[in-house]
């Protein structure tokens, strides 16, 4: 079991009080792909980044159970934290303008990852970023490790993104919307190149994104979430027989060539979700 | 149904009137603005220094300008709160005077300032082409000079005293507001609710005035928060330099200047004003800073 | 773009110059009854004023003036009756040691001080160090000079008093840089070198407190705002240590728009050093301008304002320049 989180709940102060973004949520991974789905402020980012912690200063953690590889995680130190970040769990980010170092070039960053957790010399960590360029279909690789993020296009840096990401050879990918800033041509490459890297390496996978179908497609299983909450887990084959309300409402209101409707269908919310 | 002005009226979510929507905005900012505690401080201290001022009269029992050459130099006392200065004044009812005059000072730059700054910015950035070039020309000539050194300068050419000491500091003070509302004219410049009036028929004039000017406001109040306490230096420094007020007017740099060199022994003399100019821009440091953080983060 | 910021030098310095001339001919004091005084003749008043060229009408004035300009020559002081180019050039150096000194402290103490308190944002250490920088912005100058020499100089006895060096030292190196304790370096007068280093001390400090007010806040603002970015989440993902993090990655984001602050700020210490010279009796152009004030030498003061609002001019130029330069972003 690489992931194990049980009752895990996360609040934020508000002048009003504290505000729960996640609350009681449980999941395990092991070495699978994992689809995480739901909506704006379902909590599934959250979920995610406390896996590795990486959560803003103010929010408030707490779990029952909460471990990477029989890990500690909640209560590790930073050290601790800092051998399994990188070195044993990656994450992407969704939009390369804003998560790659502006002031670092493409291939200095790459090496940095490379580096840190693998050590060697600089001229080791530079060739070594090339290759992971390569590795992520990039067709110039020199060119690229040279260039700034601001000169890459939006599909380029998100190569960029996973090769430094995969660069220290983690067991674990999490992937926090990596295409949802992308062109619809370009989303399915990179999800195509994320599946294919990490079957090769016989990694886990944690894919969060608000595209339903899209999911469904990658992952084994799908995790959909709801104000905070797992409203439904199912393998991702058995998706058309969901039973949750919301998991059928978001299936039915997908557009679809194959069956003809006269009207698309409007996601009605019960408030009875809440309290599931 | 709520009555005018409670709480519940400035807060509701619903205002039923522009009136009420802008009164609720103001309610909301003043709201946030009391959560900071140094700012607040701030804006305590800037409103005893307001009301000390005016009151001035009423609290100075002593005129700022009887002299006591037998009791000069003499240090805190029952009789003398914060001592007599070199010529036996009671320093307390000239710090007293003092903060009228540093205070009707700043007013004075304000004024002058403020407008100037936001009829330039404002235009040049409307109007933008050959207005734009050639005003921001000016802005930048006048941006080119170091503050206290051009202020310096045009107190030398006119007379020293507490006017040309207004003048000179406000001469250059004024571009940095220019610049300020400039840049948020560009940014409305291209809204749609000024496309809007301008196809009403509106004039320029009354699309700058009515539409832009109140839209600039709240950076140039922050900024105006702020520079106070850069005005109140640069008067005082202007004082010390025998180029602002001259004795015997009880400005706290020209006293920090006449007792100069009794800091040694009779060392509550200069320093008290001094502590007065501290005491005065910090506060407005504090409030400008506040407000900055609730009216305009981009400001820095 | 570079060249857009080289062509308004020009303009803008030609502003300059016409606004220096104008405070000098225009403002309502007559010049030549400073230099004649009140009671002279009609005959000799008239004489100065055509020797001083102030019969011809007010264009021709200003041609002569650009013309003296550019021959370098910017009229004579009435005090040391000596060129105003000359005394500038003698008195240029000491200012500009006092400040490359403040401007080396500020930097040494207030960038690292900027850094650590924005990583420690809302702590007790970054309310100190907030606090310390208002008052950094709030002190008169002046005061804070004279509070010290109270302290530092008559009550504890632990620095010197005002001047450049004491009187005993005085005339005793040789002067080839201006600067006296490059100077006594440079002689290899160590008595000298470190009497004016004690000399320097103070003034240089209490210059350098104000610069590092302005430098650590402006340095915590920005890396308040860099450390917010998406790009650290990255790093922290990477696995990096927090020092990593903060210097090669936060900082790295600003240490480019900080060139710029810094420039900035050692412009703003020439204004400081005007104040600064005049209460620890420096000699440097802030107390020439100063005491020429004091004395309506109007060459003199504008001649002074004039060599200032250029290297401010400059310093200007350059911050924006270096900014072009080194952000990859801009180039």
């Amino acid at each position: 079991m690489l992931v194990e989180l049980r009752n895990l709940r996360i609040q934020f102060p508000t002048p009003t009080g504290l505000s729960e973004a996640v609350r009681s949520v449980s999941l395990t991974l092991g070495q699978e792909k994992l689809g995480i789905v739901g909506e704006s402020g379902s909590g599934k980012s959250l979920t995610a980044r406390s896996i590795l912690r990486l959560l803003p200063s103010n929010a408030v953690v707490s779990a029952e159970r909460l471990t990477f590889d029989g890990i500690d995680v909640l209560s590790a130190n930073e050290s601790t934290l800092r051998r399994i970040r990188g070195a044993r769990a990656g994450l992407i980010l969704q939009d390369p303008k804003f998560s790659l170092n502006p002031v670092m070039t493409a291939g200095n960053q790459i090496a940095e990852a490379w580096r840190i957790h693998r050590g060697g010399s600089r001229k080791l960590a530079e060739q070594a970023a090339i290759d992971l360029l390569a590795q992520v279909q990039i067709r110039d690789p020199k060119r690229v490790a040279g260039a700034y993020p601001h000169e890459l296009s939006g599909g380029m840096g998100q190569r960029v993104m996973i090769a430094m990401m995969l660069a220290p050879d983690p067991e674990l990918l999490i992937a926090d919307e990596p295409t949802s800033a992308l062109d619809a041509t370009v989303q399915a490459e990179i999800l195509r190149l994320i599946e294919d890297l990490v079957s090769r390496r016989g990694m886990g996978l944690i894919l969060i994104s608000h595209d339903l179908p899209l999911v469904s497609h990658f992952c084994d299983r799908v995790v959909v979430m709801y104000a905070g909450r797992v409203v439904e887990e199912v393998a991702a084959s058995e998706l058309i027989n969901a039973r949750h309300p919301y998991t059928r409402g978001l299936l039915e209101c997908l557009p679809t060539l194959s069956h003809r409707k006269r009207r698309l269908q409007v996601m009605q919310r019960d408030p009875s979700w809440l309290d599931a | 149904m709520s009555g005018v002005l409670s709480r519940a009226w400035l807060l509701t979510d619903t205002p039923s009137s522009r009136t009420q929507a802008a009164w609720s905005r103001r309610y909301r900012a003043w709201l946030q603005l009391r959560t900071n505690g140094l700012a607040m401080a701030g804006l305590v201290t800037v409103a005893i220094m307001i009301v000390a001022s005016l009151a001035a009269p009423l609290l100075a029992w002593q005129d700022p300008t009887a002299q006591d050459l037998a009791g000069r130099l003499a240090p805190p006392s029952a009789a003398h709160w914060f001592g007599t200065d070199e010529l036996g004044r009671d320093i307390y009812s000239r710090i007293l005077y003092g903060g009228r005059i540093t205070l009707g000072m700043v007013v004075a730059v304000v004024l002058l300032v403020a407008p100037l700054g936001l009829a330039v910015g404002s235009i040049a950035g409307y109007l933008g082409g050959f207005a734009d070039r050639v005003l921001m020309r000016v802005t930048d000539v006048f941006l080119a000079f170091p503050r206290l050194v051009l202020a310096l300068a045009f107190v030398a050419a006119l007379k020293p005293g507490i006017t040309s000491a207004i003048i000179a500091i406000a001469l250059t003070a004024w571009p940095p507001y220019a610049r300020l509302a400039r840049a948020d004219t560009l940014t409305i410049r291209g809204s749609d609710f000024i496309a809007a009036v301008r196809l009403t028929g509106a004039s320029s004039g009354r699309i700058i005035l009515r539409h832009i000017v109140p839209l600039c406001l709240s950076s140039v109040i922050v900024r105006v928060t702020l520079d106070m306490s850069g005005i109140i230096l640069t008067a005082a420094a202007l004082g010390f330099l025998g180029m602002g007020a001259q004795p015997p007017t009880p400005e706290w740099g020209t006293m920090i200047a006449s007792s100069r060199s009794f800091i040694l022994e009779q060392w509550w003399v200069p320093t008290i004003p001094g502590i007065a100019i501290f005491v005065a821009s910090l506060a407005f440091n504090l409030l400008g800073d506040g407000m900055r953080d609730v009216l305009d983060p981009r400001q820095r | 773009m570079l060249a857009s910021s080289f062509a308004s030098i020009p303009i803008t310095l030609f502003g300059l110059i016409l606004v220096t001339f104008l405070i000098g001919r225009v403002m309502p004091i007559d010049p030549v009854i400073a230099i004649a005084g009140d009671h002279a003749p009609p005959d000799v008043v008239a004489a100065i004023r055509e020797r001083l060229g102030l019969d011809k009408p007010l264009y021709v004035q200003f041609g002569i003036y650009l013309r003296d300009l550019l021959h370098g020559d910017l009229g004579h002081s009435v005090m040391t009756s000596h060129p105003v180019t000359e005394d500038i050039a003698r008195f240029f150096p000491a200012t500009f040691e006092l400040a490359t000194t403040a401007i080396i402290i500020a930097i040494i103490i207030g960038i690292p001080l900027g850094v650590l308190a924005a990583q420690r944002q809302g702590s007790r250490f970054d309310h100190v160090v907030r606090v310390v920088s208002l008052a950094g912005q709030s002190i008169p100058v002046f005061v804070l000079g004279l509070v010290c020499l109270l302290v530092f100089y008559v009550k504890l006895g632990i620095a010197p008093g005002t001047g450049q060096i004491d009187v005993e030292y005085e005339g005793l190196v040789p002067r080839v840089t201006g600067m006296l304790v490059v100077d006594a370096m440079i002689a290899g007068d160590w008595d000298s070198f470190w009497n004016a280093l004690a000399h320097l001390a103070q003034p240089a400090l209490v210059l350098a407190y104000f610069s590092m007010a302005y430098i650590t806040r402006m340095t915590r603002a920005f890396m308040i705002e860099s450390l917010s970015g998406e790009y650290i989440i990255t790093a922290r993902a990477k696995g990096l240590s927090a020092t990593r993090i903060l210097w090669r990655h936060a900082f790295g984001n600003i240490s480019v728009r900080l060139v710029t602050v810094l420039a900035l700020a050692y412009a703003g210490l020439l204004e400081g050093a005007v104040i600064t010279e005049t209460v620890f009796s420096w000699p440097g152009l802030g107390l020439y301008l100063t005491v020429s004030l004091l004395n309506a030498d109007m060459n003199a003061v504008l001649g002074a304002t004039l060599v200032v609002g250029l290297i401010y001019l400059v310093l200007n130029l350059m911050a924006d320049l270096l900014y072009r330069l080194l952000d990859p972003r801009v180039a």
